[in-house]
């Protein structure tokens, strides 16, 4: 069809802003189609933060305020769990295991958490990821640390190496607990949870670095030595929180109510699935706001690409008469403008999703290793061709605009070749 | 300037091709031009050269002719069909169809090869395809035209933004004769060649509009092409202009 291949010719000859049309679309719909990637990958990332445990047990607070002291390490928690509370909680027959957490120091801006060695089999990410040692090995001796992995990246820790917990939480806190050193004994893996921004010790490593202070200050006169500390009892007098599994997901109900009725002390029990589910519709609100964003920058592309057909219309009014005057209607012309902005498009799409994948499959280990986000690459969903289809509906119709102006143009223009 | 028929030597018997009556056109956009042509005919075979200056209303009168715009009064009657009366598209076919159009430049689609230029208007009529692959397949008859118009061979395939001015109307002239439609409409097609090369332009031309039998209508400012025509008329004397506002 020598029209069409006149019309092709035509844009060949606009190779150069053709192709950087095609590719601003290109990007903008790897941009569209890899924020939702992110999305769900960050959404799948942020379920599975903890896994495999039950119920989290803490002082009676939200329970939103409960996950993220206890898991995110953010904010304090309201108050302690006595340790007497927390050996009648253990003894709950419906109990498979129960890891004890106690928070409150930090070293250079991470959270520090005394626990037990059980903790590094219990806790569980993404399903069923336990967590894995690069180096070293559990805490045995009572100042041995194991470290989150973007804790010895980002401080430079080797295994051996001495650290000294700051009381508090501040970043550059005055009181140290220098007179009690750690070693690390161990280097947990990448998780991309929490778990990678926390020095982890023994409970009873807490309470001993906690012997001689009283209310956040070292009791005066008296000092109790590193070497006098191991001889002491070091039995934590409270906990934090507690992580709990159990035998059975169909006690799950009857011991959270029996702990939330806890008659001796204000408890709260939360479920950590349904927990994270709440907390994701809180802060899911930025993904709301970069879907947005990508969904501007398709239609900045597709301006883009109108622009560029309008800008060349002028000169090819020569184009539309000379057609019109070997008996091409209106409609012929209309149809070719709109051909070549849907041609435009199309391939933008195209060599869009080629550049996501490519992305995807180039990056994907490294976004993993770096941001604990992994982003599966699977076939486009549904949802995503139907999105696709509305961008390539909508490059039509914006085609459409350059399309009726041509159309306009070559009713007024009449028999006259401009230039 | 009157009426004034310089000469006309057309056999009488010849009949009408084209008649227009009672014409009256104003562009929807731009109230103040008005066209009106009361009668104006012209007859099979004739080579008529119309005499305007520039903002003579030349281009609506071809416009009209041609059915690419179409007046609000009045009857345009070509091949015994009015094409005031089709509507937008059958009046696009019935162009495509009967009517060769030249225009005063830029006559090619710059990026296409000169074949494909030649060959453009068989895409819009399938009945100036059949007669223009009546004797040999429509390429050929595209070369044969070319040939006899002077472009060499190796032009063929050249993209037409590469020949020169005199090749590109030349070329035009192959594109408005293949699949021999009946009449050839050329606007001013000279005016971008020198006097040597006008002389040699319209010395093709007649040749191959003779050799088809087409009617020529040809419009100009240069009354000195005159000599070579059946019929010279100033557009004057066949469409008035109308300026100002429109009357009740």
């Amino acid at each position: 069809m020598i029209v069409l291949r006149l019309a092709w010719q035509s844009l060949a000859n606009r190779w150069l802003t053709a192709t950087l049309t095609i590719v601003a679309i290109a990007v903008s719909i790897m941009l569209l189609l890899g924020v939702e990637k992110v999305r769900t990958g960050a959404r799948q990332s942020f379920a599975d933060t903890i896994s495999g445990t039950d119920l989290i047990v803490g002082a009676r607070s939200g329970a939103l305020n409960l996950l993220l002291y206890s898991v995110f390490r953010i904010g304090n928690a309201t108050n302690n769990i006595t340790w007497q509370t927390y050996q009648e909680i253990a003894k709950a027959p419906d109990i498979d295991w129960i890891v004890p957490i106690s928070l409150g120091d930090s070293h250079h801006g991470f959270r520090v958490m005394g626990t037990t060695p059980e903790y590094f089999q219990r806790y569980h990410y993404r399903r069923t990821n336990a967590l894995t040692f690069s180096e070293g090995k559990p805490f045995s001796d009572l100042f041995d640390a194991v470290l989150g992995a973007d804790v010895a990246e980002r401080l430079g820790y080797k295994l051996g190496d001495k650290i000294v917990v700051a009381h508090g939480l501040g970043s550059t806190g005055f009181l140290e607990h220098d007179d009690k050193p750690f070693q690390v004994s161990g280097i947990l893996a990448k998780t991309g949870t929490p778990v990678d921004r926390t020095v982890h010790v023994s409970l009873e490593a807490i309470e001993a670095i906690h012997v001689d202070w009283q209310s956040g200050a070292r009791i005066p006169g008296q000092s109790v030595s590193a070497e006098e500390v191991r001889h002491m009892n070091l039995q934590p007098k409270a906990i934090t929180a507690a992580l709990i599994g159990l035998k059975s997901k169909l006690a799950i109900f009857g011991l959270q109510r029996a702990i939330n009725d806890y008659r001796a002390e204000p408890l709260s029990a939360i479920l950590p699935g349904s927990t994270l589910q709440e907390l994701w519709s809180l802060v899911g609100t930025a993904e709301t706001a970069l879907a947005a964003v990508s969904a501007m920058v398709v239609v900045t592309a597709l301006l883009g690409m109108v622009t560029m057909i309008l800008t060349t219309l002028n000169e090819r009014r020569r184009e539309m008469a000379i057609l019109r005057s070997v008996g091409a209607r209106p409609a012929t012309i209309l149809g070719l403008l709109v051909a070549e902005a849907s041609l435009l498009i199309v391939l933008g799409v195209a060599l869009g999703i080629v550049l996501l994948y490519a992305g995807l499959i180039g990056l994907q280990p490294y976004i993993d290793r770096a941001y604990g986000l992994y982003i599966g690459i699977e076939p486009l969903k549904t949802g995503e061709w139907i999105d696709l289809a509305g961008v390539i509906a909508a490059g039509v119709i914006a085609g459409l605009l350059p399309a009726l102006r041509a159309y306009r143009l070559s009713l007024a223009d009449g028999m006259t070749v401009r230039t | 300037m009157a009426v004034q028929p310089i000469k006309a030597v057309m056999p009488i018997e010849a009949p009408d091709i084209a008649v227009m009556s009672g014409v009256r056109f104003a562009w929807p956009s731009r109230d103040s031009f008005r066209l009106a042509i009361d009668d104006f005919s012209l007859r099979e075979g004739e080579r008529l050269l119309l005499i305007g200056p520039s903002g003579s209303g030349k281009s609506t009168f071809l416009g009209l002719l041609a059915g690419i715009v179409s007046p609000q009064e009045g009857s345009i009657k070509v091949l015994g069909t009015d094409i005031a009366r089709l509507n937008g598209a059958a009046r696009d076919r019935f162009r495509g169809e009967h009517f060769g159009i030249i225009f005063q430049m830029f006559n090619l689609l710059p990026y296409g090869s000169v074949l494909d230029n030649v060959l453009l208007p068989l895409s819009f009529s399938a009945e100036r395809r059949r007669r223009a692959s009546a004797e040999r397949p429509a390429e050929e008859e595209a070369v044969r035209l070319l040939d006899k118009l002077g472009i060499e061979p190796s032009l063929r395939r050249a993209s037409a933004a590469s020949l020169s001015v005199g090749q590109q109307q030349r070329v035009a002239a192959a594109r408005a004769l293949i699949g021999s439609p009946q009449l050839i409409i050329a606007d001013e097609p000279t005016s971008s060649l020198d006097r040597n090369r006008q002389m040699a332009f319209l010395d093709l031309l007649f040749s191959v509009v003779a050799e088809a039998g087409a009617t020529l209508i040809m419009v100009s400012h240069d009354e000195s092409l005159g000599p070579r025509f059946s019929r010279i008329a100033a557009l004057e004397s066949i469409a008035r202009i109308e300026r100002g506002e429109v009357q009740p």
